[in-house]
């Protein structure tokens, strides 16, 4: 909880402020998002619970998580079951009209160091705090921009490698093509001035 | 009198010529077990080896009883790998395989992966190994880049078929395909549909201009659709053609520039891409509809109107992926005019919508169901069913073999009756006696898994999902199933007691997947110390095993016969639960 004080704290930041804000809509909605998770559609409640826990790449989903929008359909993991590769083709297709909480877009992270890459769905979540949270959570490490040996960062379509933070969330979503936890001295290298006021 | 037939007189050679007949690996290894000395003779003329779990054997295992095998299979992460179930690392890396074949196999000349790791490092030893290295199939497999093609490209002198379909390819620079030296006129078969970025396309022109042999040729999605027709002039040979993106500033010139280039590719027997359809550009392909066997239509957004046109021009169609702007309406034409149709797949335009966007319901498959005669295969998403139109598809189709319904709101109920569409999957499998793969959706009790046991006696492969009770449903399929080979559920109520009560089937199955089920850890571990011939393999990515009581649930559980043992490769979040490790954990 520290982390989203500090985050709001910065008001010129660009990292979209809205949506830290405790509310029941997505960003980008004014209304509350219709609640159509699974869980209260019927009395075998223990699978679609355990699916959401299981659900590792979403760390908002449970139930403790009340500061963010209550999970929309779409994040149940891998359903319906399609491949990733027809769910990106119609997300280009329908971005004009897609509302968020559309199609999942799954990215690779890789930390520097750690053996195995993970990969991720940028759509579940809704603003750097969760996403940095999530990230914190897959690999045991803490992302910080001072205090810390791991910075987050970002390929993106144009393959230049950025710091997470730089543009607003809803842009950084759209724009990332794979993620990377950088250790060491590199990120501070990136030249942005973004890591001095991130503070964790 | 009559002789006693000695087999041992028959020489070796007439032995291996008869041998060289059959090509069936079912009926290859019946012949192995005959006796010891065709036991001998088959293992040194067999040539083609498919293994479906590159786990369930080891390489060195198999060049050693196979000893000059010349085309290789192999599959890697389970089905449900590709919805994202399977997390990165998980395993399935080809290099052990390579690595051991480049000494024990020097022939090699075909490798055909699905589902598997495959590096750069692995492709560039591939490419310097087997001198007569001809077809590569990379079927849904990661972990390559285009440096990894190049090498290919530039190395395997005499290729056929380099075939990338649905694989995911790091994209470093698009001259990768200038790589195939101006020597290589032998290709056959070019699928690089998945690659991202731009190939150099005057490589393009000039490779498919010198392989008079190509038949297939599947562009990506950069190759603009300006250039088709060029390419099309230099390969009117082609049988199966992917288009890049189907768009272009509407010029009339161009348009019967295009159509004149199809009029000339007289063989087409197949086509897909359609990225991005402007729909005035499809008359150019009218004239070769009539040829078309097979037509894939699943990246193309266009309106049931369109899509009606050009169906109904192809009635020689004996496969469509079309996404469900086809809609009911479209489906009832295509069931006119398509006679001889055998597969169809429909995908959801927009599966994510918590409304429908288009028109499609269970009657569009009913109508299919009434007038193909020849349907046999079915992948159809939709967001209603009822036991009826199930009960109509039965009869219709009893010579239905795959049948996957994906009805998009887990535990829809029937939308008529509102109950569950026990009934209905019960009339398929009971009518489709034929029937090898069932996929299940929709509100569903324990019901319909007595039904499957009880007649779905051809089974080979079920996915279930958000379905059943109670154990009894999955003690139902394995042990009613008879031909079971691969089985996985997700999101269902199935615990311990069937899955230790069933032990022994998973012997005599492929594969068991279970995620977000109820099984414990305890059972895992009395289940991989039962069973030495079995990996259990325990997926979980919230910590240390031990950190958890016995009795939770595990998140995922991934259960296969193996004669290998358990393998070496597995990443933090995967444990065996076999004698030795089990005991690590406690």
């Amino acid at each position: 909880m520290e982390r989203l004080v500090s985050f709001e704290s910065h008001h010129d930041h660009d990292l979209n402020l809205k949506a830290t804000e405790l509310r029941l809509g997505l960003p980008g909605s004014d209304e509350p998002e219709k609640q159509t998770t699974s869980s209260v559609r019927s009395n075998k409640r223990s699978s679609t619970k355990i699916s959401q826990e299981s659900n590792t790449n979403n760390s908002s989903v449970s139930d403790d998580h009340e500061d963010c929008a209550p999970p929309s359909k779409a994040q149940v993991v891998g359903w319906p079951p399609i491949r990733s590769y027809r769910k990106n083709t119609l997300q280009a297709k329908n971005k004009s009209e897609r509302e968020v909480g559309g199609a999942g877009i799954y990215v690779k992270v890789s930390v520097d160091g750690a053996p195995y890459l993970r990969k991720i769905d940028l759509k579940v979540y809704k603003c750097y705090p969760e996403l940095l949270e999530a990230l914190e959570n897959m690999f045991k490490l803490t992302i910080g921009y001072s205090g810390s040996d791991y910075a987050p960062t970002y390929q993106d379509k144009d393959g230049d490698w950025m710091l997470v933070g730089d543009v607003p969330f809803h842009m950084f979503i759209t724009s990332c093509k794979r993620l990377r936890i950088m250790k060491g001295s590199e990120p501070r290298g990136l030249g942005s001035c973004v890591g001095q006021d991130m503070k964790v | 009198m009559l002789k006693r037939m000695s087999y041992s007189s028959f020489p070796e050679d007439v032995l291996e010529h008869v041998f060289s007949f059959v090509q069936s690996d079912k009926d290859r290894n019946a012949i192995s077990l005959v006796c010891k000395s065709w036991f001998e003779i088959e293992r040194w003329c067999r040539r083609r080896i498919f293994v479906g779990n590159c786990y369930a054997v080891s390489p060195r295992m198999v060049i050693r009883r196979f000893p000059d095998v010349r085309s290789v299979e192999l599959k890697g992460k389970p089905h449900f790998a590709d919805f994202n179930l399977v997390p990165e690392g998980w395993g399935g890396h080809v290099y052990p395989w390579i690595y051991a074949m480049a000494t024990g196999y020097p022939c090699l000349e075909e490798i055909r992966l699905k589902r598997m790791v495959v590096t750069d490092e692995t492709l560039e030893l591939i490419a310097k190994s087997f001198k007569n290295f001809k077809v590569l199939v990379l079927s849904s497999c990661e972990g390559f880049s285009t440096h990894g093609l190049a090498a290919i490209a530039a190395n395997c002198r005499n290729l056929r078929e380099l075939d990338l379909r649905e694989s995911e390819v790091e994209d470093l620079s698009g001259n990768w395909l200038s790589h195939f030296p101006d020597t290589c006129t032998s290709l056959v078969a070019l699928n690089i549909a998945c690659v991202g970025s731009e190939v150099s396309f005057s490589a393009l022109e000039r490779l498919v201009g010198r392989s008079p042999c190509l038949r297939t040729l599947r562009l990506n999605r950069a190759v603009p659709l300006d250039k088709l027709a060029n390419l099309l002039r230099r390969a009117p040979q082609l049988t199966e053609l992917g288009t890049g993106a189907y768009s272009s500033d509407l010029r009339p010139e161009a348009l019967s520039n295009l159509a004149g280039a199809f009029s000339g590719c007289k063989e087409l027997k197949g086509m897909s891409g359609f990225w991005d359809v402007v729909p005035a550009y499809l008359p150019a392909i009218y004239p070769v509809c009539s040829g078309l066997t097979s037509l894939n239509l699943s990246y193309a957004s266009i309106q049931s109107p369109d899509l009606i046109k050009l169906v109904s021009q192809c009635q020689n169609l004996q496969r469509l992926w079309v996404l469900d702007y086809i809609e009911d309406s479209g489906l009832e034409a295509l069931a006119a005019s398509c006679k001889d149709l055998q597969e169809l797949r429909v995908f959801p335009s927009e599966p994510f919508g918590v409304e429908p966007n288009v028109s499609l319901t269970e009657q569009g498959l009913v109508c299919v169901s009434e007038g193909c005669p020849k349907l046999e295969s079915v992948l159809y998403f939709c967001r209603r069913f009822s036991n009826d139109a199930l009960v109509t598809i039965a009869r219709n189709r009893p010579n239905m073999t795959r049948f996957r319904l994906c009805i998009i709101e887990p535990r829809t109920p029937d939308y008529l009756t509102h109950q569950p569409l026990d009934t209905g999957f019960g009339a398929i499998v009971e009518n489709c006696k034929y029937l090898r793969r069932l996929s299940l959706s929709g509100l569903l009790t324990d019901l319909v898994f007595e039904y499957i046991g009880t007649y779905a006696k051809k089974l080979e492969m079920l996915s279930v999902a958000f379905a059943g009770e109670s154990d009894l449903g999955l003690h139902h399929v394995l042990s009613g199933c008879e031909g079971l080979r691969k089985l996985e559920i997700r999101d269902c109520p199935f615990g311990d007691k069937a899955l230790l009560a069933n032990a022994a089937k998973l012997e005599t199955m492929r594969s068991l997947w279970m995620s977000s089920c109820l099984v414990s850890l305890e059972a895992c571990k009395l289940l991989g110390q039962k069973m030495p011939r079995l990996n259990v393999e325990v997926i979980d990515e919230r910590g240390p095993l031990d950190s958890r009581p016995k009795s939770f649930p595990v998140e995922k559980l991934y259960i296969y016969r193996s004669v290998a043992g358990p393998r070496f490769d597995m990443p933090g979040f995967v444990w065996n639960m076999d004698e030795d490790s089990a005991l690590r954990l406690s």
